[in-house]
Parts: structure tokens; sequence; C-alpha cells
């Protein structure tokens, strides 16, 4: 009897759930939706997406594997490495832009008092504008003629650029555009500057630095994680800009003017995609765009180390 | 009874003796229908709405409003549920039919015995492909000349100085009515051309077609079409090139009451019909000479482009989209749309213009039984000239690779007014891309 009780009786520590278990279970229900989101929404269409390049699809029938016949492709298309190109430059206008921009705001609201809150609210509000709205917005503010941009540029006795019909100012006016939401980017400033112990400012002031030097030596170390952030973000965002460009330039009011030097990477993806029905080739050339984004990550990753400051690491 | 429901009781009445008669088909059922502003549209898409549902009671008609939006389509067909009719532009119905994505109907037209005659030529070769229909054409815009009196005037010109066959005397006419401020900024364009969207008008005018009749050649590099380009892209010099044309252009009000035309910022420009309609409604008043637009030898043409119905494959209810189709673009159904559209005018007291079906039977009534003689001279004749364009119109041949084809000759025009290029650089880049795109297209269609 006291054999079989003890082969039958299941074992309570067997059965016992710890509470690191506990805890894991826990955890994971919570990121479960995430997680689910992701399998679907993102991992899952990333396969599918990995699989099509290997085909010729287009879309209204089956797909026929064709090897790596589009990732060949990629290299002969002169098209492609003018969009690629034109987001590089992009790229380059844009994310310095909004970095310089965006602190320099953030160091401004940084001083404002009790009306702090509405001030971030006002630089934030254009980040949630819808980007199509932006865009046509935009169209005006940079209208050679009567736009503002010009207008204003007028009053300071400087004829303005052709930013919407000129191909050579078509880039820097996108990435003036641009900072139309770089309120984003402040908010996420404003937090980092905020951590800044004030001891520090106190410090350097009773050794003699001036405001220069502080925000040399003090501010943008202590902040460079947040700068480092917003530059991967941002690095990410402008390589793969479409809605406000194909707004402005490729949809109905499309003036032409943009056909060479607006046509970015994602912009040539989508017409690849969508209207000239090479969906496989398209899937080459989102791949393509992951792994360029992927290793000008790790460069800036490794980069990083030489200049992002990390408080107790 | 308001004019409206009249309109739709007599259309019904008609239907019922009429195209009813020939359809022994049930149809019933939910109809599905992509790209086509159904409820929110004008009168001209209402009111055939309501006959469509009067004529079949037992059908539920569902929209999905506005344009086409291809990545809808196209993910709906290869999602395996594609709409049961589709409303696209005619110049890419035939990407669409060639790889199989439309039905034939073959069966449709014999079953539904609908008269593919009444339709335009021009309409109909756009939506046939390898001889077979794929769509029911819609509408049907043609082009003309649209002068600014006021601007010749200016200039001590008068409307007959306008010769669009003879192209050094509308290099002159665009150099005696650009007119440019002190400042060095243009404030009147004298000669539009209209480019990039209509080099195969020009081209055409200059002999030559951009694409083979059967599709499958591309000839954007051919002489005649280089020396086109060449010719139009240059009128934009007299406005100190492109970009000041193009700056400019972009602040005109184009479908307000103080439209370029009103405003005297524009001399002349070759147009779509349906501009007239805008200018009418806007500024009746304004100062205008309607007149064809010609080509070197003397004689009116007009490049037509418009819209087509289609059935996907696999759609569910292709019974109800061919009666549909049938019905809405019938002469009946138009002619009662057009009735509306006149009686609305005349409560209004504005002008109308009527309008340009893709069917030539329904045309000849509405121009001469529906639309009032204008008062207006000048819109009176611009219906005239219009009229008298339509049966001299040519479109693009019906290819496989349709935006693409379209997309090749465009950036090539573009390049050659943003100075990157020259003309026959451009098109000779354009004819590699163009052909390279036609190949395949048709080589995967086979």
């Amino acid at each position: 009897m006291a054999t079989k009780s003890l082969v039958t009786r299941p074992s309570v520590r067997q059965g016992r759930v710890t509470p690191q278990q506990r805890e894991l279970f826990a955890g994971l229900a919570f990121i479960s939706p995430w997680i689910i989101g992701f399998l679907i929404f993102t991992a899952g269409p990333m396969v599918i997406s990995l699989g099509l390049s290997l085909t010729d699809y287009d879309v209204l029938n089956p797909p026929e594997f064709v090897g790596f016949e589009n990732y060949q492709r990629l290299f002969t298309d002169p098209r492609l490495g003018l969009s690629l190109a034109n987001s590089f430059i992009y790229a380059l206008l844009h994310v310095p832009s909004v970095i310089i921009v965006a602190l320099g705001l953030a160091l401004l609201l940084n001083r404002v008092g009790r009306a702090a809150g509405f001030f971030r609210t006002i630089f934030y509000l254009p980040s949630v504008t819808p980007a199509v709205a932006v865009a046509t917005l935009w169209l005006w503010i940079l209208n050679p003629r009567i736009g503002l941009v010009n207008q204003g540029l007028a009053l300071l006795g400087m004829q303005g650029p052709g930013w919407t019909t000129d191909p050579v100012w078509i880039k820097p006016g996108i990435a003036l555009m641009s900072l139309w939401a770089v309120g984003s980017t402040v908010i996420l400033y404003l937090a980092a500057l905020k951590n800044v112990p004030n001891e520090l400012y106190e410090a350097a002031r009773i050794d003699g630095a001036n405001s220069w030097q502080q925000l040399l030596r003090i501010t943008i170390p202590l902040i460079s994680p947040t700068i480092f952030f917003t530059l991967i973000v941002n690095t990410i965002g402008a390589l793969q800009i479409f809605t406000e460009v194909y707004t402005m330039f490729f949809g109905n009011m499309s003036s032409g003017a943009a056909s060479s030097a607006g046509l970015f990477y994602n912009i040539y993806l989508f017409r690849q995609a969508f209207e000239f029905l090479r969906m496989g080739y398209a899937s080459a050339m989102a791949w393509l765009l992951f792994f360029i984004i992927l290793i000008l990550t790790f460069i800036q990753l490794r980069v990083s180390k030489r200049w992002v400051y990390y408080e107790g690491s | 009874m308001s004019l409206k429901r009249f309109s739709v009781f007599l259309l019904v009445m008609a239907l019922m003796f009429g195209v009813l008669a020939v359809s022994a088909q049930d149809v019933s059922g939910e109809l599905s229908i992509l790209g086509f502003n159904g409820t929110t549209g004008d009168e001209i898409a209402t009111v055939r709405v309501d006959a469509v549902r009067a004529a079949y009671p037992d059908l539920t008609l569902n929209f999905t409003e506005g344009g086409l939006d291809e990545q809808q389509f196209l993910t709906a067909v290869a999602g395996g549920d594609p709409p049961d009719l589709v409303y696209m532009g005619r110049d890419v119905l035939s990407t669409y039919a060639v790889r199989g994505a439309l039905m034939p109907l073959t069966e449709c037209i014999a079953n539904m015995d609908i008269d593919m005659s009444q339709y335009y030529d021009a309409a109909v070769a756009q939506v046939t492909v390898n001889g077979v229909v794929y769509g029911i054409p819609e509408f049907y815009n043609s082009i003309m000349m649209f002068i600014n009196n006021e601007a010749l005037a200016d200039a001590g010109l008068t409307p007959a100085d306008v010769n669009t066959s003879d192209w050094e005397s509308i290099s002159a006419l665009n150099d005696a009515l650009t007119r440019v401020d002190d400042t060095g900024a243009v404030t009147r364009i004298g000669f539009d051309p209209k480019l990039p969207e209509f080099l195969p008008l020009w081209a055409m005018a200059n002999g030559a077609s951009l694409l083979s009749e059967d599709g499958r050649t591309a000839q954007l590099n051919d002489p005649a079409v280089v020396e086109a380009l060449e010719f139009a892209a240059g009128l934009h010099a007299a406005a100190g090139g492109r970009q000041a044309f193009m700056a400019f252009r972009d602040t005109w009000d184009f479908f307000g009451a103080e439209n370029q035309m009103v405003a005297d910022q524009l001399g002349a420009f070759p147009m779509e019909q349906w501009y007239m309609n805008v200018l009418a409604g806007g500024s009746p008043d304004v100062d205008i000479t309607f007149a064809p637009f010609t080509d070197r030898q003397g004689n009116p043409i007009s490049y037509v482009t418009g819209s087509t119905w289609a059935i996907p494959t696999g759609a569910a209810n292709p019974e109800a989209a061919c009666a549909f189709m049938k019905t809405i673009t019938a002469p009946e159904t138009w002619i009662a749309a057009a009735t509306t559209r006149a009686e609305m005018r005349v409560a209004d007291g504005a002008i109308n213009t009527g309008v340009y079906t893709a069917n030539r039977i329904a045309d000849e009534t509405i121009f001469s039984e529906v639309v009032a003689p204008i008062e207006i001279e000048a819109f009176a004749n611009g219906v005239d000239t219009i009229l008298s364009v339509q049966e001299d119109a040519f479109a693009i041949p019906a290819n496989p690779a349709g935006s693409e084809f379209r997309q090749a000759w465009m950036d090539a025009v573009n390049r050659v007014l943003n100075g990157e290029q020259s003309a026959q650089e451009a098109l000779d880049q354009a004819q590699m891309e163009a052909q390279a795109a036609l190949d395949e297209a048709w080589a995967a269609s086979e």
C-alpha cells in the first residue's frame, strides 16, 4: 500500500509553480498581444515577402519561383540606384536638421517655467497632423511664387529657390517640410534634459564654464543616449519616407519636377509593386532596404561607443 | 414629382420596354462595385445608379466610393474576394486584362445583347485586347483649344491667329502673348503645351504614334516624336523655363471663378472638354474661344481618354455586373442623367454644356434634344467643336504594360523639361524602358 501510494501520488513539489515561473507567465500574458501582433503583422509578412522576393509575382497570378533573379536585377536597374541615392541624400539633409532643430527647441523649452506644458503641446501638435494634409499644406508653403517661405526670404532681400519646381531644391524642400514634425523629437530631448543633474551645471559655472561649454561638456554628453536613439530612428524614417513625397509630387498634384529628384526608394518600390505589378521584385527591393538599414544601424552602434555616454556603465 | 424622380420614371419605362426585353436573366443579389462614386457623385452618377436600382429592384448595390485604389483592387483579387464590378481608366484596363484579372465580356455582350457599335471606336479599341472586349466604355474625354480672347486682343491678335497646324506661328503666338513683369516674373503664359500629359497629342500632330497599333512596339524615339517633344518643350522657354512656368502655373485658381483665363494668366492651351464645364459653371462670362486642335496638315485631332466598367475574374455575381454595365451606359440612362443635369442648370440659371459619353447614340440625342441652345456663343461653339472632333479622336492602343509604358514617356518628358536630358536622349531611354516593359508584359500574358 505504502509503495503504491508513493508511486501514484503526484509530487507536490513537481506541480508547484515557482514565483519566478508565475512572474514569467504573467509577463508573457501581458506581452502576448504585442507578440501575437508582431508575428501576424510584422514577422509573418516579412517571411512571406522573403519568399516572394524569389518569385515572379504579379499579384494576380500564382507566384513562379525564379531563384535570385530579382536580386540580380537590383544591380542592373538604374532607377533603383537613383532612388537609393535620393533617399540617402534626403537622410543626410533630414537627420542632422531634425536633431539640431529639436535640440535647440528643447533647450529653449527647458528654460520655460509655468507655460512649459502649453508649449510642449504646441510643438507636439504638428506631429499628429495627417501626412497627406501636411504635404498639401507644404506644397503651398513652399510654392516658389506665393509660398510663405519665399515670401519670408523676400522680406530679407533674398530670392528663394524653386522648392517644388527645381530638381536641385526638391530634396532640401522636403527636408524643410520634415521639420514640421520635429515635435516628437523635441519631447524626447526635453525629457532627457530634465534628467541632467543641476549640480553639474552649478559646478561648471563655479569653474567658469560659459553656456556653450556647458552645452558641449555637460548637456550633450549626458543626453547622448537620447541623441543616439533619435539618430537611429530618424535615419530609418528618412530612408523609408513615402506618404508626404508621394502626395506632393506623384499623386494627383504631380507636376513632374520631382520625377527624378523626388523618386525616393519607397516610392519606386510602391510603383514596382502596385503600378507595374512586380511584387516579387518589389519584395527583393524591400529586403535590400532592410539590409541597408541593418548595416547602417550596426555601424551607428559601433561608432556610438566613441561618443555615447551611459551613466553607470 | 421632382424632376429627378420624373427622369428616373421615364427611364424605367424605357428600360422595361427596351433594355430588359432582351434580358431573360435573373438579376438579383448583391453587387459590390469598386472605384465609382455611386451615391456621393454628381447627378450624372446618381441618376444612372437610381436607374439601375429601379430596373433591378432585387439587386443590392454596394459601392466602395472614391477612385480606383489599385492596392485595394489587387489585394482583393489576390485574396480571392474581388468586387463584382470595377470602374477604372481605359488606359490601364489591358494591364489587368492580359493577366487574367478581368473577365472577357464576350458572353456578357452576347447574353445581354449589348450593341458595341453604339460606343465610339477609339473607346472600344482601348478596351479590346487581342480581339476580345474586356470593358464597357463610360466617358469620352476629347481635347480642344481654349483661347483667351483678352490676351489676344492685348497683343493685337484675334482667335483666327491661333493656328495649331503651323508650329512656327504657335511659337510666335507664344512669344506675343507671354508677359513678364519688371522683376522678371512671368505674369501670363502665352501657350501652355500641357506637358507631359499631352505628348501623344503633339506626336500625333506631327504624324507619329507612341505605340504601334498592335500595342507591342514602342515608338517613343521616332524622329517625329522627338521633334514634337523638342517643339512643345521649347514653348516653356518664353516664360523663363520650366521652373518659372510651373511656379506660376501652380498659383492659378484652376477650378475657381478667378481661374487663369479670367485672370488673364494664360493665352491659350489644349485641354480636355470637361474643363469647358468648369468654366461654364464658375466663370460663364469669360471671354474665350474654343477651337479644334489640328495636326500639321490642318486636320482636327483629339487625344481621347476615359473610363470603363469591367468585371474582375472570380466575381460572385457576373450576371448582375453585366446587367449593371449595360444599363448604366445605355442611351436611355445617359439621356435621363443629361436631362436631369439640363433641368438643374436651368434652375440654377447656369450654362449647360452637356455630358460627353462614350456612347455615340446617347450623345446624338443629348446634343440634339436635351442640351438647349446655349445663348453664349463661345460655349455654343465649344460644344460644336467637341462634337466635331469626337469621331477623329485617337487613343494609345491597348497594351499590357499600360502604367509602365505611360510612366516611361512621362518621365522622359519631365527629364527634358527639367533640363536633365535632350529630347533625343530622354526618348531613347524611354524607348528602351517602354519596350522592355512591353516585351515582359506580353511574354507574361502569353
